[in-house]
């Protein structure tokens, strides 16, 4: 299991990765942390002609606060600073409570935040989380520069908006409003397996302590975030009571998602732990958006 | 395609400079260019843990990295942790407590461990059953390697 | 007697080595000009080969040679049977088919090797494997065995009309007589499910043909390097001393390492020898999936009859057993499966038909249990369903049928692995599976336990139940005891090891004679040039067979060194004493010589050694067990699972073990630990997927779920008895594949358990919480 040949290049600037990009179009594959891309390659399913190597562009690795009181995270932040920097348990504890779920020590050590986007993975905790946390990703390229809301950027099974010559920057993730509770529930074989099915959940309550909004977005679930569009639509407006949370995640399971099946669970198993883990997420939310 | 790339690393504390293909694996780089076969390769997909080195003090699996991108960076091997006769730690705590039996994944374990319990220098049972979890070990049952942890910690934090 | 070595908790000798990278294992052999393989593989699981193109890879840089079956001309031939079928059984179907070194003709499962590329890399021996263009016509695929055994199927080989392997059928007593006084009839289908060795090293070997000395050396990660070294010798046309096989430090084994003759291991000496050139080649994660033996597959149709108050009558157990596309290693699993399903019971009429189906997957050796925990899984589903049905404690039905102590040596009647009727040499069971029954507190947690639990919403269960394990079998090993000038003892024995300790727990039982220092003792074990008589490191065998060989041979030195040291010390033997490595008068500790001191004076540079005797202070002996010697254990177990989300959670494990005498407490649970968590990967998480086309949808260790630090139970609790083995000196048993074997069906019945109120039944192993879940849907159906 080695992998393939390749030419290699180890830009220092983001100016300079783009050059590469652009010049060698599809034949290039830009490398992040690599946790994804390297046991692709060594098993010989990614063959990519060229790798920019992002490694050596120390302006992509930051985590800075934001103005309206969010976060902006740099693409090329190292999952284990993410997970032990102050300002992220602060500024978005749903973020703090993800990293540690993410994969294992060692893979943290190397895996960076925007490689984990941008790779797509609709079982990756970061994907759904992001789309949970309405975030928004710095996409440039030699023409310029754009932002992608969470929810445009996935496209499907490890595709995104992204075109050969863009290059993922930074992400920012808005602050959460008042009353607002989260959760981030999954099921794995093994703890830091890919899940079988997890969700992301965000609500939020209004004034009278009904349901003001609510995302619900499942890994595993589908050929990318699963957003349930429809249990929300159960939710908002709400008493959020045991009855109604049980609706919404019947609705969820049932409407919302479009798992598969494969040698782990099949798409009934999946849809049923989608329902128990909708209810419990939607628990943990609950108490959270109340004692805040 | 033979583009070969001028390498210069530290490895457990040596200057290494070598011409290499930027595919190389960093394991093997470490193996089969500079000998320190400590370092195993179980899985070449970055599950088993058995080729985790430390890449400026952070575990990484060496399987997942081309030696090329080790460039300027300093690397720990088992090699680096202790000698025969001069054992680390933890080290010692693994052969005092049965850490390790075929012994093959205990360099693994070994440099995971290393920052671990730097900056976990009291873990609980659940943290260190965390904190193994992306090292496999066909042979203990974790039983021993937890206990072994436990022994170390005690051993640094005296 | 009191022993001062043996028994003990010993540190290991070997783990300084190991836990500082200085321990030599297969991949770590480097010599200058030395080739890398790599193979092009099949990727059908049944096809014919057209045509094979490798002008690409040839012309690639850095390629050296390409070899297809072809290419080996007359040196293409077959692997060696390894096992053959008992002798002593009558009426015996055995069709031998064995794995060539590389498929000619035809590919008989995805995986086989078909080309082998040499290179001055392993990168560029990858590259070129991707030049190679290997036309196939795929055939009929056969994975299910059950399908396979029909009249109908299409075969595996061509020249079989057939699937059937083998055909055994055993009996004793006349199970349809005592059917018809059963007060209880239960009959049930049990399946059991493939799974990985997983060893956390994948294969290796090391070929060196050395054409100037004519010598051949070779690094194998085997567990059995004399078998190796015979079979080479014998293939490459040299006398055995011309061939060295050194296995040395195994990264696990787990059985699949045992003397295959794989296809590497036949190919890779010859190409060194083509070439006079080093060859390695390391079998990569991916290739262990498909090119390294599995094992557990089979299908039980068992039929278990009883009196009302829960004793044995009579027991049928007719089962299909899935050999994979070859059958080098004989009958070994299913004849273990057959001997263990009557396991630890009376069992005076008992009738067992095997079939042994060839299928297009790779092919089934033993794996740490070896046949035992499929015996085991049966006999203990069907005795849980007997107590329910009797309402019959679980306890007290296992009780009622164990073979009593005082009919030791017990004899099954039943040819085994060993070839021998299958006699239990010793055992009292009921003390054993009392103490795990108290350990856990078996009726508190039925009585006052399990209800409140189950008041508070959560779902625990317990199970707990016994097993033997036949170990220690023949045919025997050796070993070479010799005291040097310095003091220092060496042992060499010609098994191999891979993790037991045994460079720790042997040099006990040589330091136990000789007085010496457990670390004062050097030994090697796999490296067929330090000694050459033996067979290998398998069955829970090392402790027992080559531990009583090299108790033989330290007895045979002490022998010695008394004899010398009483003409020396003007001392009859007998009042002399061996400890802190002198000899010395007992009762006058002053008068007394070194144990360096007499090794040299054994070895004179001036004189003559006396007509009679041998210079040095050496002894070889040897063991040659005629019976096994069974061990006996009672595992007990509490787990909880969340039947919403079928994730569990095991409380409690208790195991009680009786493996005779004990050498060194500390690696023995060692053993256990790591024996139950390959059993409990069994249970919920390990199994191969293969596809109905013999693909294996679960070829990585990201997919194959070898249970991690989070999945076991914190504690294993561990409680010993020792009835001593009267078949060997030590009184030692195995133990080695002991804590694998009973953990699927204690876990079946623990699971149970927790979902009384779903009123499962459990008759398939592995599970996984998706299985479960569909069980679940099933019953509210």
């Amino acid at each position: 299991m080695k992998p393939p040949p390749f030419e290699y290049c180890a830009p220092t600037t983001v100016d300079e990765a783009l050059e590469h990009l652009a010049e060698h179009g599809y034949d290039a594959k830009p490398l992040a942390g690599g946790q994804s891309l390297i046991p692709m390659m060594n098993f010989r399913l990614a063959q990519p002609a060229v790798l920019v190597d992002l490694n050596s562009i120390a302006d992509l690795s930051f985590i800075r606060p934001t103005d309206d009181g969010g976060l902006s995270i740099g693409a090329m932040t190292r999952h284990k600073m993410v997970e032990k920097d102050p300002l992220v348990a602060e500024h978005a504890p749903l973020i703090y409570e993800t990293m540690p779920k993410i994969a294992t020590s060692q893979i943290r050590s190397r895996g960076t935040f925007g490689g984990s986007l941008a790779h797509a993975d609709p079982s990756a905790e970061l994907v759904c989380v992001s789309v949970a946390l309405d975030g928004e990703f710095k996409v440039v390229n030699k023409q310029g520069e754009r932002w992608v809301p969470a929810k445009d950027f996935f496209l499907g099974l490890f595709t995104s908006v992204m075109e050969p010559e863009d290059l993922l920057v930074e992400i920012k993730l808005p602050p959460f409003p008042e009353r607002t509770g989260w959760s981030l529930m999954e099921i794995a074989r093994r703890p830091h397996d890919f899940c079988l099915i997890g969700v992301a959940a965000v609500l939020t309550l209004d004034d009278k302590e009904q349901c003001q909004d609510v995302k619900l977005v499942y890994l595993s679930a589908g050929d990318g975030p699963m957003e349930a569009h429809q249990a929300a639509k159960v939710l908002k407006g709400q008493a959020v009571t045991a009855e109604a949370i049980q609706a919404a995640a019947e609705t969820a399971a049932s409407e919302d998602i479009d798992p598969s099946s494969d040698i782990h669970a099949t798409a009934d198993f999946r849809r049923h732990l989608a329902k128990v883990l909708t209810r419990r997420a939607l628990e943990e939310a609950l108490g959270r958006a109340k004692g805040k | 395609m033979t583009n070969q790339f001028k390498l210069s690393l530290t490895v457990n504390g040596n200057r290494y400079e070598r011409e290499i293909e930027p595919r190389l694996l960093l394991s093997d780089f470490l193996r089969h260019e500079l000998g320190m076969t400590g370092t195993h390769v179980g899985c070449e997909h970055g599950v088993c843990g058995a080729c985790t080195v430390l890449l400026d003090g952070d575990p990484v699996r060496s399987c997942l990295m081309f030696a090329v991108q080790a460039h300027g960076h300093e690397v720990i091997t088992v090699e680096g942790l202790g000698s025969i006769d001069d054992l680390h730690p933890i080290q010692q705590a693994f052969w005092e407590a049965h850490g390790l039996q075929c012994g093959f994944c205990t360099p693994g374990f070994l440099t995971t461990l290393v920052p671990f319990l730097e900056e976990n220098p009291n873990p609980t049972e659940e943290e260190i059953r965390d904190a193994i979890s992306g090292n496999l070990c066909r042979c203990t049952g974790y039983e021993n390697i937890v206990k072994s942890v436990k022994l170390a910690a005690e051993k640094m934090r005296a | 007697m009191t022993k001062k070595y043996i028994g003990k908790r010993v540190r290991r000798n070997e783990d300084p080595r190991l836990l500082t990278g200085q321990a030599l294992f297969v991949d770590d052999v480097e010599i200058p000009g030395m080739l890398h393989a790599a193979f092009v593989r099949s990727d059908y699981a049944h096809a014919r080969i057209l045509s094979i193109d490798t002008e690409e890879a040839k012309k690639r840089p850095g390629v050296v040679a390409v070899y297809t079956a072809e290419d080996m001309g007359d040196d293409w031939e077959l692997g060696p049977p390894l096992v053959s079928p008992p002798p002593t059984l009558e009426d015996v179907v055995f069709n031998s088919r064995r794995q060539a070194p590389l498929a000619k003709g035809k590919v008989h499962h995805a995986g086989e090797a078909v080309v082998c590329v040499i290179a001055e890399s392993r990168y560029i021996a990858e590259d070129a494997v991707e030049d190679i263009w290997v036309d196939y016509e795929p055939l009929p695929v056969i994975v299910d065995i059950e399908k396979g055994i029909q009249p109908d199927s299409p075969t595996v080989h061509d020249d079989m009309d057939s699937n059937l392997a083998a055909h055994i059928h055993q009996k004793k007593g006349d199970y349809e007589a005592a059917k018809a006084q059963a007060d209880l009839v239960l009959k049930r289908r049990i399946v059991i499910d493939r799974g990985a060795a997983a060893a956390m090293e994948n294969r290796g070997i090391v070929a060196y043909w050395e054409e100037r000395s004519q010598q051949m050396t070779i690094w194998d990660t085997t567990q059995a390097p004399i078998p190796i070294r015979n079979g080479t010798a014998a293939r490459l046309g040299l006398a055995e001393n011309q061939v060295r096989v050194i296995a040395p430090f195994l990264g696990g084994g787990f059985g699949p390492k045992m003397m295959m003759f794989y296809p590497e291991e036949m190919l890779i000496p010859w190409i060194s020898m083509q070439l006079c050139r080093p060859i390695k080649w390391i079998e990569d994660r991916r290739e262990n999936f498909y090119a390294t033996t599995q094992e557990r597959g089979q299908i039980h149709d068992v039929e278990l009859a009883l009196s009302k108050d829960g004793r044995i009558l009579g027991l049928k157990d007719d089962f299909l057993h899935d050999t994979g596309a070859y059958d080098p290693y004989g009958l070994t699993i299913p004849l273990n499966t057959q001997s263990h399903v009557m396991g630890p019971y009376t069992t005076e009429n008992f009738s067992s038909e095997i079939k042994v189906v060839f299928t297009n997957m790779p092919i089934t050796t033993p794996v740490r249990g070896a046949g035992r925990p499929q015996g085991v899984y049966v006999i203990e589903r069907m005795l849980d369903l007997a107590a329910k049905e009797l309402d019959i404690h679980p306890i007290e039905i296992r009780k009622k049928n164990f073979i009593s102590p005082d009919a030791f040596p017990y004899d099954h009647e039943i040819i085994d692995q060993a070839f021998a009727p299958l006699v239990l040499d010793s055992g009292n069971y009921k003390p054993v599976i009392d103490k795990a029954a108290e350990l856990i507190g078996y009726d508190d947690f039925i009585q006052n336990e399990q209800p409140r639990l189950r008041a508070e919403g959560k779902h625990v269960g317990i199970g707990i139940l016994p097993f033997i394990e036949t170990t220690g079998v023949g045919p025997y090993e050796g070993a070479r005891v010799q005291i040097e000038p310095n003091g220092k003892v060496n042992l060499a024995t010609g098994i191999g090891t891979q993790g037991q300790g045994h460079f720790t727990s042997f040099a006990q039982i040589v330091a136990e004679q000789l007085g010496v220092k457990v670390s004062d003792v050097r030994i090697v074990t796999g490296d067929t040039s330090e000694f050459h008589w033996g067979t290998g490191t398998f069955a829970s065998r090392g402790a027992v067979v080559a531990g009583n060989a090299i108790h033989a041979a330290s007895v045979g030195v002490r022998k010695k060194v008394l004899k010398l040291a009483s003409k020396i010390l003007e001392t009859p033997e007998e009042e002399l004493e061996l400890e802190d490595g002198l000899v010395r008068v007992a009762d006058i500790p002053h008068q007394s010589i070194t144990l360096g001191e007499l090794a040299a004076l054994a070895n004179p540079l001036r004189g003559a050694v006396e007509p009679g005797t041998e210079p040095g202070l050496e002894a070889t002996d040897y063991f040659g067990p005629q019976y096994g010697a069974t061990a006996f254990g009672v595992h007990a177990i509490i787990l909880e699972v969340d039947p919403e989300t079928m994730m569990i959670e095991i409380k409690r494990y208790i195991t009680v073990e009786d493996c005779g005498t004990v050498l060194n407490p500390l690696i023995l649970e060692g053993q256990i630990h790591g024996g139950v968590s390959m059993g409990i990967g069994n249970c919920y998480y390990e199994k191969l997927h293969w596809d109905e086309s013999g693909q294996l949808l679960n070829a990585s260790l990201a997919d194959y779920l070898i249970v991690t630090a989070l999945e076991m139970p914190k504690h294993i609790e561990i409680g010993h008895m020792e009835t001593r083995s009267p078949f060997n000196e030590l009184g030692s048993k195995g133990v080695g594949e002991a804590g694998a074997i009973p953990v699927p069906a204690c876990f079946a019945q623990a699971l149970e358990s927790a979902l009384h109120d779903y009123d499962l039944e459990i008759l398939e192993s592995p599970l996984s919480p998706n299985r479960l879940f569909e069980l679940l849907q099933d019953k509210e159906k």
